[in-house]
């Protein structure tokens, strides 16, 4: 078990590595940089531009420098937890974040929670009652939510609770806590406000856990032992929580790795239509405006965020599942 | 009583001992049947695919005859009508029947709210023509295909009237119409994306399942980084990368490719893996001592083998693409105006007071829900047509 955790961490290092280089590249490859940018914005406006101070500004943030010797300050800047410099706001790039990441941590993982609560019984329920009435209306919702991008289903709640309740959903927080410091108030206020952004993201993902959970359970409903158990007289309650239920768990757990991606990305768009104070809208801008390093640090943490979600799922499968834990295979 | 023995049924028709061996035409003909065939036959049974493709193909078709089947072309204007409801279709007027028709449009300033107001004018009738020739109403003329000038529409509003089945936009102009157009740009960017990823997924997939080994060590390790990234932010990132000066048409170059290029893991990963179990099999050995290329084994030997389960999930990975296309241009990344698609005008629809006032912008949406929906289930019918173990 510890040989497979050590090997399985020893893994992520060279795919990070890889990762970071190729959001270096990215952010890199528009044409032109934010000084570029800025400098043409202020000419159009009709202002001077004092080009010495353009030149000083470019060499402090080592613009001139090739760009391997870039990549390394800033590859070597995120190990000690320094971004980098955001230029539109003028301040480093960890100050402009602030609580936005851990505000997209909890988002994405409230929202896997409650795919995982949603999922599961219904899946189960409708492995079981196979073609019954309830496994087609579910079914049939479960389609419609993979069908609708989350960011129209955003919109059009929204729409609702505008139009019949005369409220915004928007935000993630009352405004009065916008600026002030974590406290129990801000935390409740937060948990309000959070069901909306959870439950939009939710159900694209909900619908495909919902149908794989219940075409794993409907294989080993199939399968001989679930039969002879049944025949040898077990309760069908226990018959189904002892041996299919945690056979089709296995891939409920490993799912996670394509779970969070899809998650993430949802709550990327979701957060700009419903404007929460998450990594979305600020991701946007940074692209928009070219503010490289802010950019940057936000793909650098949705990846990074998908990776050590990814070798959680592999943990905890390999707790699980025993073959994998013995056999220190790959988990896929 | 009769002592006569019991008669004996004999069958006085000759005997075949080969009866059990020789097929009725019926099984011959299933029995014979290509592996295509067979597919067919079961998808032909899953009705809600066969309705779905009908669907599917009904709406591919109209993408070639958009112009003809709206009534307004693209970018016709009417600046007396902006953010207009949907007119509704009335068939009695004054308890008697005209057919269907609509009523015209009374425009009023709202001066306290500084709107337009729109209601309808009992008093005009404009009855909807079918099958129109002629140029004698605002935006009835186009160039089919940006070739050809015509202006024979499917139906048209009345001479000099309007039509506005669901309602205008911002610049007046006919939301129907621009949904219609749309579907050109959202399903062929689709199409084209599923493409490139899927010559890419075939070729990368194919080598490293065929050589494994190095090659295929480095390609799971080129997987597993891309399937790592979020695919929202990278498509945002990599459309952020386009140069504004492109032109619009470049630009939609530029998106597909974008979409395509990221799309091909889950595809490669599929070919490898049946690749590296197929390679082991005889028929393989046999090919390869008779000196045939690897480009020949895998795909003369090797692909056809597991083809239409590819084509089911290549149709499975569609509506994601038309999703990501509507998403990108809906936040402004993707396609830019003068080019449609429904995530372009989606764009409109981006603020929520705009919304709550003209909701009807909000109708490209039903077109995406429906062609997604559309695809999954097809894509779900052939799949499990393609696996014959079912």
């Amino acid at each position: 078990m510890f040989n497979y955790i050590v090997r399985r961490i020893l893994v992520m290092i060279p795919t990070l590595i890889v990762i970071s280089a190729l959001v270096f590249i990215i952010i890199q490859l528009p044409p032109g940089d934010y000084f570029t940018t800025y400098m043409n914005e202020l000419q159009s406006r009709g202002e001077k531009v004092d080009a010495a101070k353009l030149e000083f500004l470019k060499q402090q943030y080592g613009f001139d420098k090739p760009m391997i010797e870039q990549y390394f300050v800033w590859a070597t800047g995120l190990l000690v937890g320094d971004f980098g410099y955001s230029f539109e706001f003028s301040r480093p790039v960890s100050e402009v974040v602030g609580d936005r990441l851990w505000l997209s941590f909890i988002v994405s993982f409230t929202t896997i929670l409650f795919t995982w609560m949603v999922s599961f019984p219904i899946g189960v329920y409708s492995a079981v009652r196979q073609y019954s009435v309830g496994d087609y209306t579910l079914t049939f919702f479960g389609f419609l939510g993979l069908a609708t991008p989350n960011f129209l289903l955003a919109l059009i709640l929204q729409w609702m609770a505008f139009s019949y309740f005369g409220t915004s959903i928007g935000g993630l927080m009352d405004p009065q806590y916008m600026d002030a410091a974590w406290s129990v108030d801000k935390m409740l206020s937060v948990l309000e406000h959070l069901w909306v952004p959870v439950l939009v993201i939710g159900t694209s993902g909900t619908a495909g856990m919902i149908r794989r959970l219940r075409a794993n359970l409907l294989d080993e409903l199939h399968k001989q032992y679930y039969i002879t158990a049944k025949a040898k007289g077990l309760p069908p309650g226990k018959a189904l929580i002892k041996y299919p239920l945690r056979m089709a768990l296995n891939p409920f757990i490993a799912d996670i790795g394509n779970l969070l991606p899809e998650v993430i990305s949802g709550a990327a768009i979701v957060s700009i239509v419903l404007s929460l104070p998450t990594t979305g809208p600020m991701l946007l801008n940074a692209l928009q405006s070219q503010d490289m390093y802010l950019a940057g640090s936000f793909l650098m943490f949705l990846a990074t965020l998908t990776v050590i979600g990814t070798l959680i799922s592999d943990l905890a499968l390999a707790v699980l599942d025993p073959r994998i834990r013995i056999g220190g295979g790959a988990a896929k | 009583m009769t002592d006569a023995p019991i008669e004996h049924y004999v069958n006085k028709a000759e005997f075949n001992p080969e009866s059990a061996v020789t097929l009725t035409p019926e099984q011959e003909r299933y029995y014979m049947a290509s592996q295509w065939r067979l597919m067919w036959w079961k998808l032909r049974r899953h009705r809600l695919a066969v309705i779905s493709g009908i669907f599917l193909a009904a709406i591919y078709l109209s993408i070639v005859i958009s112009e003809v089947l709206a009534p307004y072309n693209l970018h016709a204007r009417n600046t007396r009508y902006l953010y207009s409801p949907p007119q509704s279709v009335h068939l009695f007027d004054d308890g008697k029947f005209v057919g269907p028709f609509v009523y015209g449009i009374k425009a009023s300033l709202n001066l306290e709210r500084l709107q337009w107001t729109y209601s309808e004018d009992t008093s005009d009738v404009q009855k909807i023509r079918y099958l129109c020739v002629g140029d004698d109403y605002k935006g009835a003329s186009y160039l089919f295909w940006g070739l050809f000038p015509g202006s024979f529409h499917l139906f048209c509003p009345a001479k000099d009237g309007q039509l506005f089945l669901l309602g205008t936009d911002r610049l007046g102009r006919d939301v129907l119409s621009r949904i219609i157009y749309g579907a050109r740009i959202s399903l062929t960017i689709g199409l084209i994306g599923i493409g490139i990823s899927f010559t890419m997924g075939l070729t990368i997939g194919g080598l490293a399942g065929y050589y494994g080994g190095f090659i295929d060590a480095v390609v799971q390790r080129i997987i597993e980084v891309i399937r790592s990234f979020p695919s929202l932010p990278l498509w945002m990132a990599l459309s952020a990368i386009l140069p504004v000066t492109w032109s619009p048409i470049l630009v939609f170059a530029g998106i597909t490719v974008i979409l395509g290029m990221l799309d091909w893991p889950g595809l490669a990963r599929a070919v490898r893996s049946k690749l590296l179990a197929l390679r082991e099999e005889d028929f393989c050995t046999a090919a390869e001592l008779m000196g045939a290329k690897p480009s020949r084994i895998i795909g003369k030997h090797l692909l056809p083998s597991f083809m239409s389960h590819l084509i089911a999930s290549a149709t499975l990975s569609i509506p994601s693409m038309i999703l990501g296309e509507t998403a990108l241009s809906f936040l402004g990344l993707g396609l830019r105006p003068p080019i449609t698609s429904w995530g372009v005008l989606l764009n409109e629809a981006q603020n929520i007071s705009v919304v709550a006032l003209y909701p009807w912008l909000m109708y490209p949406v039903v077109p995406v829900i429906c062609i997604v929906l559309a695809f999954q289930f097809f894509g779900d019918g052939l799949r499990d047509a393609a696996d014959p173990y079912k």
